[in-house]
């Protein structure tokens, strides 16, 4: 059950073993984050850089405070405050950070493959918190680590992911963790937002959210992007409410026992109803506080010990 | 790699006679056997503690608080031992604060695995008194560490393995030294 990977790159890459092996040690790491002095010193010495080119409170916080419970030095680092305003190139940048000895790169960026391109050059360990349009792997292991929480599996369930599935690193991450362990994912929204070819991710699709949520184990919201839709995808928010919102009405034909997920941030009344999101059938601030576990199990996974022999 | 038996230095019987002593060498030691909780370390030091904890309630009926501690996170070895990389859960449900602390584990050697768990329970709280308690002291200390409690002195050599076998795991309760040998 050993992990041999030096980066972290996606989802994609992971063997369902690799998979476990995190979400178990997230399962006995948890508990530290409840103690009264909330750290343990394994990765003390370790010097980590959040390196963050898009906006985010969640994921940014969460890496830093996992890294902190653990002992290693973090640094955060926003495209704003940075000399990438002055027109220093990202390898460059990356380059100049890593001559400060640094032994973990966590990267966030709008361009898609961002990560695999600093892990050509890097010899940090680069852990990918979301790339363009491609995978966000720490928000589909915090899901399925919170899945398995509620449902105690994960193989065998039915798991919808409704929105804005073209654009969401989110959704593709979680489609390429839920099929390795065996769920079965259904993708839902409108036509422009699912097109047909997102099947070929090995998940079904849907443009009928009566007919979608009927039965299923979890309903995963996702926000919609307002930032991205100059391009007219669906013709107004009222009529994306009516199709696809989460509603009280619509809820109730799942699974007695499903829950709701969304990783935020969400748009009240938009796609998903206040009533739910903050109902005990709600599991995002779960999902949050599970957050700081897988992140403690990815950095421990990838940096504790000595140097070993990487596999990739 | 194999390995080859040397010797088979304690069975059952001479075994529960070491758990029946120490048991009442604990129940001497500290009046207060309500402010005592005792903490096995991972894996077998549970095993160990548990059964203390059933000897103390037979004795005094006093029901003792056990946990568990992984001191995987506090290790300044563990990348040499592949299957210590493995983090598994430390289950204290109960304040260690002010207790006395009795502290389990099955076989003290270099005394490393001890100054880890004696980090990590100050990480928890601050006890009044931590006691330890080995199966096997088999010498060959590397810090100034010593038990309290034991259930036999061994002296070995450095090229040896003591390995103490448990019912609840092991099927059998037995003490061996082995030796790596053959071919693998």
């Amino acid at each position: 059950m050993s992990f041999k990977k030096k980066h972290l790159l996606g989802i994609q890459p992971l063997t369902k073993s690799e998979i476990l092996t995190i979400l178990n040690t997230a399962e006995s790491l948890k508990e530290i984050s409840k103690r009264e002095v909330k750290k343990v010193p394994v990765l003390r010495g370790k010097t980590i850089i959040n390196l963050f080119f898009e906006p985010s409170t969640r994921t940014r916080s969460s890496f830093e405070l996992a890294a902190k419970r653990l002992s290693a030095d973090i640094s955060s680092f926003s495209k704003t405050t940075s000399s990438a305003v002055k027109g220093e190139t990202l390898k460059d940048t990356v380059l100049n950070l890593e001559a400060m000895q640094t032994d973990a790169l966590i990267i966030r960026h709008s361009a898609s493959g961002t990560p695999h391109f600093l892990s050509t050059f890097c010899q940090s360990h680069v852990i990918n918190a979301g790339d363009g349009t491609h995978e966000h792997p720490t928000q589909a292991l915090l899901d399925a680590f919170t899945i398995r929480e509620a449902k105690k599996r994960l193989k065998g369930l039915k798991v919808v992911i409704v929105g804005d599935i073209l654009h969401s690193r989110v959704a593709r991450s979680n489609v390429f963790l839920l099929k390795k362990m065996g769920a079965q994912v259904l993708l839902v929204g409108p036509p422009a937002l699912v097109p047909p070819e997102m099947s070929q991710l090995g998940a079904e699709i849907d443009h009928d959210m009566d007919r979608a949520v009927k039965k299923a184990d979890v309903i995963m919201m996702l926000r919609i992007q307002m930032e991205r839709q100059q391009k007219n995808y669906f013709p107004s928010i009222r009529e994306y409410r009516q199709l696809y919102s989460l509603t009280p009405k619509r809820f109730e034909t799942a699974h007695k026992k499903a829950i709701i997920m969304h990783p935020g941030p969400i748009n009240r009344d938009v796609e998903i109803s206040t009533h739910l999101a903050d109902s005990i059938k709600s599991v995002i601030l779960k999902q949050v506080e599970n957050g700081i576990a897988i992140r403690m199990a990815v950095l421990y996974l990838l940096l504790g010990g000595k140097e070993r022999d990487f596999t990739d | 790699m194999k390995e080859k038996i040397k010797a088979r230095v304690m069975d059952s019987r001479k075994i529960k006679r070491a758990f029946n002593r120490m048991a009442t060498e604990i129940t001497e030691r500290n009046r207060d056997l309500n402010n005592l909780v005792i903490i096995g370390i991972r894996t077998r030091g549970v095993h160990i503690a548990k059964r203390i904890a059933n000897l103390i309630k037979e004795y005094d009926n006093i029901d003792v608080p056990v946990g568990i501690l992984d001191i995987t996170l506090y290790r300044d070895d563990f990348s040499e031992l592949e299957d210590k990389h493995i983090v598994k859960k430390t289950e204290i449900n109960f304040s260690i604060e002010n207790k006395n602390v009795l502290l389990v584990d099955d076989v003290l050697f270099t005394g490393r695995t001890i100054r880890a768990a004696m980090d990590s329970l100050i990480d928890l709280g601050r006890p009044k008194t931590i006691q330890l308690l080995v199966f096997i002291d088999r010498g060959h200390k590397e810090l100034p560490i010593r038990a309290d409690y034991t259930g036999k002195s061994l002296p070995t050599s450095r090229r040896e393995q003591v390995k103490v076998k448990l019912k609840e795991i092991d099927k059998k309760d037995e003490v061996l030294i082995t030796e790596p040998g053959g071919i693998e």
